[in-house]
């Protein structure tokens, strides 16, 4: 059977929740073997991480390499195209690093490749069944993924717990001589954080969430009024920004801002993916919808059907008796 | 400077319920409205917006079937110089690697400095743009949403990271990109763009035109294949309330409070 | 010398005779002023072609009641009273004025025909108009400088102040009449032999008492100084006048003779060219300045700045970029600028992103306010669609309206919501069970057609109408049916926003379902669709709105309705401006609700004509403008304002803009709104409309149900 590899993606020394998740993947795809670790960059802080994956993987390859010190995709390819045996799987978790390594690695490693998995359902001889999703989460499918020349697959965070069990021991195998000089077509020149708002939505332990069902930018007001009584901060989806009825400061997501309140109202908020990634830290989640089939109601703890532009001002108005009430 | 996008037609998500059909093997196709992947309209825009600024032609080209041809002539009335359809049966049943293998065979026929695709498209695979890259062993880069021409063969391109944060790079031309929606804003299209680029011409393209091995493409070459499609019997569910709103109101609210979320 | 009783034309001067000096005078000023107008008649000879012609009969009509007759001034009182009176002025003065100016050329000039005895008569009355536009002109300097009215101020995004200029002109005309007087009174004071005498308390008699004493050869002097003072003014305020708002005196005749004549719709792309040509037309719309019609320009130099239409304006009272008097007045200034007197024409700049700006020209609802109160019946809509339909030809369309174009093409509604549904609403289990409504189709017709159109069909609380409607026509007991999914959007504000081509593919859709259906008449309880219905389709049956239909049975005595529950309600009606302004139906909607016994109402001070806005309708709900407040807002406070506490609607987008504004401005619970066709069935005096159609409801679309009710005459 061919190895199983896990890419794994850190910053400043942290390493990311993918890294767990991966190793949980590999398990389901096959029990028996044990997954690899991967990982390339240079520094003190890669040193830690390599140290505290033994924590996980039995086995880690590293690559340290002063270009490498930037997780710039179209060289780590190039590096990894090097070490990775052939036939081999691949796993790397799918949000914006993976998507940009991925793809063209499965090209050049002449393997399948099957993106944005959530679930695996096992081997079926020289096949891996997994499940997808498309059309933004509506429908699932299963897909039959031919393995004989190996497989690059990108899994969907979140999907896959932790296993939490710590290996017996653990190899550090430095493969560094392997890859020689790197370069590409793609440079890194410096990343820009983004404007701090007034509002920090990180700091807040409840958000009020808004997404496409708030309709138009004049409606906004109905959810700042209700977080300016509840003491709490708006947070909003992708669309929103797009739309450009809230700054970008605001957006939950993959590529927005991870947050971990202890309540999330998610108002009118379908509930993609890209949008939960940015939760964690377990909150406890109110979903509001006028779409009962919403994909939000699958992961909140209480769901409501209802439109939001009448919900909202109607709790804003509950808690305002509620404080003039307590007021007196 | 010559820019190639790749385009998809797709289920229009905002003007379709998408639902399986009552056999339960496909999502209920009757009555969809189809239209070019919102993404791929986005890069469409901007490479206009590039030739607009250094000078240029925008192709666009597709991989599909008669039907496809729509949205060619819609991205044509865009101000798109040419719209390509690269059609074949034995394309029918493509992955994605067979999808890029495709348009890799129509890129090497032509000299392209740029190419953009959509981010991605309705099967959330983001796939394409970075396979065709690595085919034609060019530089890729994906999520971007800002584009600068820094001189004939190099960019400054903005990706979109986590936490709203912005990574720039410099790429070499000739290079593959993946384009984010928001980057720009489109133009509009009207009936009447369209009804005056009806007539124009959309060439076509098949595997031998290309010079495709048949077993690389379509069914035949596919490693990853669709199954089915369904409805997952519903894990972690909401607790879903019942109540009037007014009931629901005061809920939530003792639910806020609960959880340690009222001031 | 000089001798009183010399007309100026015999003075001598120095070595110029008076005749010769005044004669070159006159030829300067004309020729001058012919140079200007032809100067100024060059870019509407480049523009583009207009219908005006027809009708001559209708058009002199109009001229005798906006012109001759100033109907419109009078709606502000203050200023209507004032430019009454120094219109008639000048028209009496028009000949007493011709008649100076010739006697400095042909001494002995009289009018003629016209008697001694009418002479004087004219004479007389003149000395008073004369006076009276003098002190008008003072009044109005005064109110100018002291009252500002607000709606002649310029807000600073529009450039400076207009008041130095208006004072200017003010005065000149002021110092016109005084020389004018001065002429006739010095004429009196050194003639007293002949008994000739001013209008007594005029100002020539004024004059004529001041210079009684003065010696003869002083009086010389003066009569010839008045004169001379009189040929330049008058001159030179003849060639000033083409150089701003005063050019309205001249243009205004014509501006009126070729108004628009009818009402409710928009001009077609390009006036000539039949909807099969289109695809020869280049460009849609206006971009450049050439692209105006010749009247649209000739509107522009007619402007007088006088404030009305952006006084009226529900955009220009929120803030948004928009104000109607600004596309006159930059317009006006642009083609000054770039035809100028002497050289070359620079023509064919793009004026979105110049002089005007998209969002101004996106902020339109197209209300007609400003239409309603020009005095100079000044066209703005058919402006403001040209321009739309020039951004949309060049794809410039905020993203927030692409997305309700696209589903109307798709789908042909804005929503995106399947066609199939669009009927749904008819079969909603509670509904059917009281009423059921037919789908007509091949083997299913009927007398009348219900057009329901997009948002009545689609929008839960709209469909409420839609089923209020539906049973008053039961009642009644029309013979009628609904198109169902074959029905598509009326396409209103689609043409409205520019989208020409999209609005004639809905348009001819529609128009096959209605001639296919076979129907004699159309009733529809959406204004915007009764508007496109009757004014901009051709060969559909005629078409009322179901407030016509319920007036027309109330006055027949054929429908009574139960008193109210609540007599302490008060009640206001908000005419939709499709129905009212650009239709002209008042009464019927109020007939209506006056029939009910016990109803309370009232009239917001800006009512009928004047109604304010609600906000917009179909695709002006999707548009995001920048404004300082809702137009609904302010029209809902102007509701609580009359003292009413329930609004009276009878359009589905009012519906919506007043329901939406009473929850903004936190008047819930103080203001409802309720739909006139809601109120109407509500309180109904009937005896049950029993379906007698035993068995299970019928599938959507499909054309065997055949509706039976008992009905009541």
């Amino acid at each position: 059977m061919a190895r199983i590899f896990s890419y794994i993606v850190h910053k400043s020394g942290v390493i990311d929740d993918s890294a767990v998740e991966l190793a949980a993947a590999a398990r389901k795809i096959d029990p028996a073997i044990s997954p690899v670790a991967l990982v390339t960059g240079h520094g003190a802080g890669f040193d830690a991480v390599c140290s505290a994956l033994r924590n996980t993987y039995s086995e880690i390859w590293t690559v340290s390499n002063q270009a490498l010190a930037y997780p710039n995709a179209e060289l780590i390819r190039k590096a990894l195209v090097k070490i990775v045996p052939p036939a081999s799987i691949v796993l790397v978790a799918h949000e914006h690093f993976g998507i940009d390594l991925a793809p063209g690695l499965s090209v050049k490693l002449n393997s399948s490749y099957v993106p944005d998995v959530l679930g695996i359902e096992g081997l079926e001889g020289s096949a891996l069944k997994v499940v997808r999703q498309e059309f933004g989460g509506m429908v699932s499918t299963h897909v039959r993924c031919d393995i004989s020349s190996g497989a690059v697959l990108t899994i969907r965070p979140g999907a896959f717990k932790s296993l939490d069990t710590a290996p017996a021991s653990s190899t550090v195998i430095d493969k560094s001589a392997e890859v020689d000089a790197l370069t590409a077509g793609r440079r890194y020149l410096h990343t820009i954080a983004p404007e701090t708002g007034a509002v920090d939505i990180t700091k807040h332990a409840v958000l009020v969430s808004i997404g496409r069902g708030i309709q138009e930018k004049d409606n906004v007001p109905i959810a700042e009024e209700l977080a300016e009584e509840l003491g709490a901060a708006v947070s909003c989806s992708r669309p929103v920004v797009d739309a450009k009825w809230l700054e970008k400061s605001r957006q939950v997501g993959s590529s927005g801002k991870t947050v971990k309140p202890k309540v999330y109202l998610a108002c009118g908020i379908s509930g993609s993916f890209q949008h939960l990634a940015g939760l964690k830290g377990n909150p406890f989640i109110i979903a509001i919808n006028k779409n009962p089939k919403a994909p939000i109601f699958q992961v909140a703890d209480i769901g409501i059907v209802d439109d939001i532009l009448e919900f909202l001002p109607e709790m804003t108005t509950k808690v305002r008796e509620m404080h003039s009430v307590s007021a007196k | 400077m010559e820019i190639l996008v790749c385009a998809r037609r797709v289920p229009d998500t905002s003007e379709n319920e998408i639902q399986l059909n009552s056999a339960g093997n496909d999502i209920e196709r009757e009555d969809l409205v189809y239209s070019i992947n919102e993404a791929d309209n986005y890069a469409v825009e901007e490479a206009l917006q590039i030739a607009n600024r250094v000078g240029g032609n925008v192709t666009v080209v597709s991989v599909g079937s008669d039907e496809d041809e729509e949205i060619l002539r819609r991205e044509m009335a865009m101000g798109a110089s040419r719209g390509v359809l690269l059609t074949d049966d034995g394309f029918t049943g493509s992955d994605g690697r067979g999808i890029a293998a495709i348009l890799k065979a129509f890129v090497q026929q032509a000299s392209y400095d740029l190419i953009l695709t959509g981010v991605q498209a309705e099967s959330g695979g983001a796939q394409v743009g970075g396979m065709l890259a690595a085919m034609l062993d060019w530089p890729f880069a994906s999520l971007v949403n800002s584009i600068e021409v820094l001189d004939q063969r190099k960019l400054k391109i903005t990706r979109e990271i986590e936490g709203g944060n912005k990574e720039i790079s410099e790429m070499d031309l000739p290079c593959v990109l993946s384009i984010q929606t928001g980057i720009n804003e489109p133009r509009y299209v009207g009936m009447r763009g369209i009804r005056a680029v009806a007539s124009l011409p959309v060439p076509t393209y098949s595997a031998s035109d290309l010079r495709l091995d048949p077993a690389t493409v379509g069914a035949a070459g596919a490693k990853v294949k669709r199954v089915d499609y369904f409805v997952p019997a519903l894990g972690k569910r909401a607790e879903m309330l019942t109540g009037g709103r007014e009931e629901n109101v005061a809920k939530v609210l003792e639910l806020v409070a609960a959880k340690g979320g009222l001031k | 010398m000089v001798e009183a009783t010399q007309s100026p034309a015999q003075i001598t001067y120095w070595l110029l005779q008076g005749q010769a000096l005044f004669s070159i005078v006159a030829v300067l000023g004309l020729v001058c002023f012919a140079y200007i107008v032809a100067r100024r008649l060059i870019p509407l000879l480049r523009a583009q072609k207009d219908s005006r012609f027809d009708q001559p009969l209708v058009r002199l009509g109009k001229v005798f009641k906006f012109w001759l007759g100033q109907w419109r001034h009078p709606r502000y009182k203050t200023a209507g009273i004032l430019h009454l009176l120094i219109f008639s002025g000048f028209i009496l003065l028009a000949m007493r004025a011709f008649t100076v100016l010739m006697v400095g050329i042909w001494p002995n000039f009289v009018i003629p025909g016209m008697s001694r005895e009418a002479a004087r008569l004219y004479e007389e009355l003149t000395d008073y108009a004369a006076t009276m536009v003098f002190l008008c002109m003072i009044f109005a300097i005064i109110r100018r400088l002291v009252f500002q009215p607000v709606r002649y101020a310029v807000p600073a995004k529009f450039g400076k102040t207009h008041t130095a200029d208006a004072i200017f002109l003010l005065a000149l005309i002021a110092i016109l009449m005084l020389a004018d007087s001065l002429f006739e009174g010095v004429k009196a004071a050194a003639q007293t032999q002949s008994g000739v005498e001013p209008a007594v308390l005029s100002l020539p008699w004024l004059f004529r008492m001041g210079l009684a004493t003065a010696p003869l050869p002083t009086l010389g002097h003066i009569y010839f100084g008045a004169y001379l003072l009189h040929e330049s003014v008058f001159y030179f305020l003849l060639c000033y006048r083409p150089f701003g708002i005063q050019f309205h005196v001249e243009t205004s005749l014509f501006n009126i003779y070729f108004a628009r004549l009818q009402k409710g719709t928009v001009k077609p792309v390009r006036w000539g060219v039949s909807d099969d040509h289109l695809d020869e037309v280049k460009a849609f719309g206006v971009k450049a300045f050439e692209d105006f019609t010749w009247k649209h320009m000739l509107d522009f130099y007619s402007c007088a700045d006088c404030g009305r239409c952006s006084d009226s304006c529900p955009a220009n009272a929120v803030g948004r970029p928009l104000s109607p008097r600004f596309i006159s007045i930059k317009a006006r200034d642009y083609a000054f600028q770039h035809y100028p007197m002497f050289g070359h024409a620079s023509n064919g700049q793009a004026l979105i992103g110049s002089i005007y700006s998209e969002d101004e020209i996106w902020s339109c609802t197209t209300c007609g306010a400003c239409e309603e109160e020009c005095p100079l019946l000044i066209e703005n809509i058919d402006k403001i669609v040209d321009m739309r339909r020039g951004m949309i030809d060049d794809g410039k369309v905020p993203q927030s309206l692409q997305k309700p174009l696209k589903a109307l093409e798709s789908r042909g509604n804005p929503y995106g919501k399947m066609e199939k549904k669009r009927a749904d609403w008819i079969n909603a289990k509670d509904f059917q069970q009281t009423c059921k409504l037919k789908t007509l189709g091949k083997n299913n017709g009927a007398d009348t057609l219900y057009f329901v159109d997009s948002i009545t069909s689609y929008d839960d609380r709209m469909q409420s109408i839609g089923r209020a409607t539906a049973k008053i026509l039961a009642h009644l007991g029309v013979d009628f049916g609904v198109l169902g999914a074959a029905e598509k959007d009326s396409g209103h504000e689609v043409r409205r926003f520019g989208e020409e081509t999209l609005y004639m593919a809905l348009r001819d859709h529609n128009t096959a379902a209605i001639r296919a259906s076979g129907v004699r008449r159309i009733v529809t309880a959406d204004p915007h669709a009764f508007n496109a219905l009757k004014n901009d389709y051709k060969d559909v049956p005629p078409v009322e709105h179901i407030s016509q239909t319920l007036a027309r049975e109330v006055r027949a005595g054929k429908i009574k309705f139960n008193p109210l529950a609540n007599a302490h309600d008060v009640y206001t009606y908000h005419d939709p401006c499709y129905l009212g302004r650009h239709n002209g139906v008042y009464d019927d909607p109020r007939a209506v609700l006056d029939a009910i016994p016990g109803l309370k109402r009232v009239e917001m001070k800006r009512s009928r004509d004047r109604s304010f806005c609600c906000g917009g309708g179909g695709l002006m709900l999707f548009y995001e403008p920048k404004e300082e407040e809702r137009i609904g807002v302010k029209r809902v406070r102007m509701a609580a304002e009359a003292g009413a506490n329930i609004i009276v609607t009878a359009c589905p987008f009012c519906m919506v803009n007043v329901e939406d504004a009473i929850k903004v401005a936190g008047l819930e619970g103080k203001l409802t709104a309720i739909d006139l066709a809601e109120l109407a069935e509500r309180q109904l005096v009937r005896e049950e409309c029993r379906a007698t159609l035993p068995g299970r409801p019928s599938e959507p679309g499909s054309t065997e149900i055949q509706q039976q009710f008992v009905t009541r005459r």
